[in-house]
């Protein structure tokens, strides 16, 4: 039966406020289902006010092999970090 | 034993047996997700027994040490759990007049039973729910499984007359089942509808006795399994 059925991504807000975080994946027939599922799998102990659920085959992912094409160039560009700031004294949140 | 303590123990049996029946689809369930949501649904209805029970005396005694006929559940619930779709059949019909009971509840002067109910509401209305999503998923999908559901529904619906007829020890402490009866029988019947089941033509068997202790042949072969670790080991603990 697993066969048939889709993967399915699931996404959590824990709390007013944060964004839907990644926790997990199930299988589940339609999407209906498929948020079900999610409450009962990730969200047992109280951990979320809201639920995503994504279809896992809609999801555009970059491939592995473009990592350094994609990802490298950025490790020499260092101005591209805020660290080049003086932090005014007493801002505790930055 | 007053009239109180023998309909907090009626609902309390309810929910006990219903989860214990539930509890046997764990790691059998059709999915890894769907095992998971019927743990669930067990849970909760066993939370809710253990409130009602430990409200009349000791619930381990009650759950563990009582015989078949001094359990006063409803014979729906004992139903054994056949396929999957007669597991979800007994949880439409039964969930969706529990639920209806505890909101009825909701605010009953008596404190446990105003409370239970208050907070298995929510519960319920879940279980509800998870049992019409399959019903209309099972009855409207392919031949076997629209075949299966009506096979289930059909062989349950003799048992929601006990727990659809008046009795006046729930009218007096609780709520009288009979007045809840129209609204189980819309909701229920619009499920059907919509999933292209049938309703049942109301028969002549109308099977009862649950609420005297006169039981079903699984429910003793049921109990002797839940409380064969309790009376092998008594008070054990893990």
């Amino acid at each position: 039966m697993s066969r048939d059925w889709p993967l399915w991504e699931v996404f959590v807000r824990a709390r007013r406020g944060l964004s839907h975080q990644h926790v997990g994946s199930l299988h589940a027939a339609d999407a209906e289902m498929a948020l079900g599922n999610a409450r009962d799998l990730y969200t047992r102990r109280q951990e979320g006010v809201s639920i995503w659920v994504v279809r896992a085959a809609d999801i555009v992912a970059s491939s592995p092999q473009e990592k350094d094409a994609f990802f490298d160039p950025a490790a020499d560009k260092i101005y591209r970090h805020p660290t080049f700031y003086e932090v005014p004294e007493g801002v505790e949140h930055l | 034993m007053s009239d109180r303590d023998v309909y907090a123990l009626r609902l309390g049996d309810d929910a006990l047996v219903l989860s214990q029946r539930l509890s046997w689809w764990s790691s059998r369930a059709p999915e890894l997700e769907e095992d998971l949501a019927l743990t669930n649904i067990a849970l909760d209805q066993l939370g809710q027994a253990r409130s009602l029970l430990a409200s009349v005396g000791d619930e381990d005694e009650l759950a563990f040490l009582r015989g078949d006929r001094e359990y006063l559940n409803l014979l729906i619930v004992e139903q054994p759990n056949g396929d999957f779709a007669t597991t979800i059949a007994r949880q439409l019909l039964f969930s969706t007049f529990q639920l209806s009971r505890y909101e009825a509840l909701v605010g009953h002067r008596d404190e446990v039973i105003g409370g239970v109910a208050a907070k298995a509401v929510k519960e319920v209305a879940y279980h509800r729910d998870h049992a019409v999503k399959w019903t209309l998923r099972l009855g409207d999908g392919t031949a076997e499984s629209h075949r299966r559901m009506q096979d289930a529904i059909d062989a349950l619906w003799p048992y929601v007359h006990e727990m659809l007829d008046a009795d006046p020890l729930e009218a007096e402490v609780g709520v009288d089942p009979a007045t809840l009866r129209e609204g189980w029988e819309e909701f229920i019947g619009e499920t059907l509808e919509d999933a292209t089941l049938a309703t049942p033509e109301p028969g002549d068997w109308r099977p009862c006795g649950g609420r005297q202790g006169v039981h079903t042949e699984g429910f003793g072969h049921m109990l002797a399994e839940m409380q064969s670790l309790h009376r092998a080991h008594p008070g054990a603990t893990w």
